[in-house]
């Protein structure tokens, strides 16, 4: 599924963010491929918010509708070494 | 990505400040909102300077601190060339001798990434910890001396608001030296410098940096996302050795900062927020403060002034006379213009602006706008510059270099120019509203320049070529700013934009005075005639109005007062004037940032808009009545 599809508040982990730049700046914010994220949530009339330890960002539809990935449940993030690793 | 970026004159990039022999350039780095500039005013005192990166936009603030100068850089996430932020960041950074990198402890997952690529550049560095107690404050405990170990640099905790381990800094700063970099990275770097002359442009080379590359001769090298994702996980890893996170539910901070971006919460509380904002500039700004500074002081003092002395040392008619201090006289119209009227009307947003910036609600202003901006070719961000156009179109025509790319900056500039009252003309629109139609005229008036706004913004989505960039930021936490570094970034912005744009303003008054003196101005109004009388069904001394709405918004709708005009006739005359030409002196900023034939298309596009859409109301409004 998409970004754009997750429900509210699920955990998930980010599969593949397909374009260069939006890539390189997600993994600077610290949301990488294989990355679980804590909290998602599909804002009402606007972006997408995902909140991952303190950090928070907003991903426009658009492009939250290119980014694939799985949900996550059990998952426990806490910037564990492995996490970043899985692609 | 500018064209600019590739034109570098020298291997490195052009030099932002001359730097003394034997002096050592300490560069302060780090994410944007993490402090950066407290550290900055700290370091260097009094005697700053600040200006343009040469061939960017972006400001440079230099200072003595000693020896040795202290440069400021513009707050990046990462070091490369993917906006102008980023391009000077990174040429001042290459060519540093030392780094400070300023952190937030709260958000290390994030500027730790910033910190590691530093390091992989194995420039001498100490970090700040800054935010230590907000970290404290939210049950994050950072081991600094841990992170000092594992980094491989000096690691000072810091609260720069309260300028706590500011001493701290500046003793570490002899300790500094490069971090503990990926093996495996430097390798890579070390193979590279037979070709690249330093390490931190050779990991630029790797990490794919077309512009580095060039610079050298050299192929990019697309390692980017092994490199990244590498980083990435030390960061995580260090992270996860050195914080110590309390469990406990989202503080009240965080709850707020969630509850403004949804729109039952958000859409009131940015009704108020833009509704104060409203009051401060709109009313007590641009209508009582402007009223003495311009109409007092300037007209009422300084221009009697300057005629009186102009007048003794040419004499006071015959063209020269007019030209420097006649009705659109370059020491009257253009000195009363900038000073009586942009300066506290630019003070008063900026002033604001920071604050919305520095509070952390900015962003989310942003994100509830990004919905309603993507149907008009654009992105949450542009609501930036949006706001600002209701000052003035010229400052907010500049501030359109923060938005992704140049289609972007097409549409927003065109919508601006088209569709967005600025300040100066705002002011005698809701005057005039009010004396002549009331309320049902003002929601009338509102609603058609919604409409065509919505208009004019889904139709340059669809025809404007290339490609809209998405939304993607980072939410800050909510913090009550700083008064200083408020005002510090006020008077900054104010200075810079006086800088770039007063010669436009001089210059447009120039060419009116052209105009007017060499009899075109009047010509003009006579071949308008028609237009107004027969189309817009408006009497035709509304034509001047309209002439005068090329010299000043304000001065075009000014004109409209005394025609007696009411009900319909009001709204066609505002509709029109609204949408006609922008002033002088953003047509010259619009030529300057858009190109020639961009600033001819508003221009021409305006005046055929104005009229089409005006005759159709009269028309319409004649039919009803």
């Amino acid at each position: 599924m998409t970004l754009l599809e997750a429900r509210k508040g699920s955990r998930i982990r980010i599969l593949q963010i397909p374009d260069d730049r939006a890539r390189a700046q997600c993994i600077r914010f610290g949301i990488g491929e294989g990355t679980v994220v804590d909290w998602t949530e599909p804002l009402t009339v606007g972006p997408v918010l995902v909140r991952q330890a303190n950090q928070e960002i907003c991903l426009g539809r658009s492009l939250a509708a290119r980014i694939l990935v799985e949900e996550a449940p059990g998952e426990r993030h806490d910037a564990s070494p492995s996490h970043g690793a899985r692609a | 990505m500018s064209a600019r970026n590739a034109t570098a004159p020298s291997c490195h990039g052009p030099a932002a400040v001359a730097v003394p022999a034997g002096a050592k350039k300490i560069v302060l780095v780090g994410n944007p909102n993490v402090g950066k500039s407290l550290f900055f005013n700290a370091f260097t005192g009094l005697y700053v300077d600040v200006s343009n990166y040469p061939g960017t936009t972006v400001a440079v603030s230099s200072g003595r601190m000693g020896d040795d100068v202290v440069l400021d850089t513009p707050g990046i996430y990462g070091v490369s060339s993917f906006n102008d932020e980023e391009t000077v960041a990174r040429d001042i950074v290459i060519e540093a001798d030392l780094v400070v990198n300023v952190v937030d402890a709260v958000h290390l997952e994030r500027d730790l990434f910033l910190t590691y690529q530093l390091v992989d550049m194995g420039l001498p560095m100490v970090v700040a910890l800054n935010m230590f107690d907000e970290a404290e404050a939210r049950g994050l405990r950072v081991d600094h001396q841990e992170l000092s170990r594992l980094l491989g640099v000096p690691v000072v905790p810091t609260v720069a608001v309260s300028k706590t381990g500011f001493d701290e800094v500046r003793r570490a700063l002899p300790d500094a030296r490069s971090g503990a970099s990926d093996p495996v990275l430097q390798d890579l770097i070390v193979g590279l410098l037979d070709r690249v002359d330093s390490r931190p442009e050779a990991l630029l080379v790797l990490e794919g940096d077309p512009f580095v590359a060039a610079r050298h001769g050299v192929e990019p090298l697309g390692m980017r996302d092994e490199i990244y994702l590498a980083r990435r996980r030390r960061v995580n890893d260090l992270v996860a050795r050195v914080v110590e996170r309390r469990e406990g539910g989202l503080d009240l901070r965080t709850r707020l900062g969630h509850a403004l971006l949804r729109p039952l919460i958000g859409v009131p509380v940015l009704a108020v927020v833009l509704f104060v904002m409203y009051e401060i500039i709109g009313v007590l700004v641009a209508q009582v403060i402007v009223g003495f500074t311009e109409g007092t002081i300037m007209q009422g003092h300084v221009e009697p002034l300057i005629r009186e002395v102009v007048g003794a040392v040419v004499g006071s008619s015959g063209p020269l006379y007019e030209l420097i201090a006649g009705e659109f006289g370059v020491l009257t119209l253009s000195l009363t213009y900038i000073v009586g009227l942009l300066l506290p009307l630019v003070v008063a947003f900026y002033l604001l602006m920071s604050v919305l910036e520095d509070s952390g609600y900015l962003p989310r202003i942003a994100a509830l706008a990004d919905r309603v901006m993507t149907a008009v070719g654009l992105n949450g961000r542009a609501v930036i510059p949006m706001i600002l156009g209701f000052g003035c179109i010229t400052m907010a025509t500049i501030t359109t270099r923060i938005l992704g790319n140049e289609r972007e900056r097409k549409i927003a500039t065109a919508l601006m120019a088209f569709a967005i009252p600025c300040s100066a003309q705002l002011g005698v629109i809701t005057g005039l509203l009010a004396a002549t139609g009331g309320f049902t005229l003002t929601i009338a008036y509102v609603v058609i320049m919604v409409v065509i706004f919505g208009l004019l913004g889904v139709a340059m989505a669809r025809y404007v070529p290339g490609e809209s960039t998405d939304l993607l930021i980072d939410l800050p936490p909510l913090r009550v700013p700083q008064p200083k570094n408020v005002a510090t970034k006020t008077y900054r912005k104010t200075i810079m934009f006086l800088r770039e744009v007063s010669l436009y303003f001089v210059a447009g008054s120039l060419l009116l005075g052209v105009l007017q003196v060499t009899g075109a101005l009047t010509a003009a109004q006579q071949w308008l005639a028609p237009l107004t009388v027969g189309w817009l069904r408006l009497p035709k001394e509304a034509a001047t109005a309209f002439i005068m709405g090329f010299v000043r918004r304000d001065f075009g709708a000014a004109g409209l007062y005394g025609l007696g005009l009411s009900g319909a006739d009001v709204l066609v005359a505002l509709v029109t004037i609204t949408l006609f030409v922008p002033c002088i002196a953003s047509v010259l900023v619009i030529t300057k940032e858009r190109g020639r034939s961009f600033a001819a298309f508003t221009w021409v596009g305006s005046i055929v808009l104005a009229f089409l859409i005006g005759g159709i109301l009269a028309h319409v409004a004649g039919w009803l009545a």
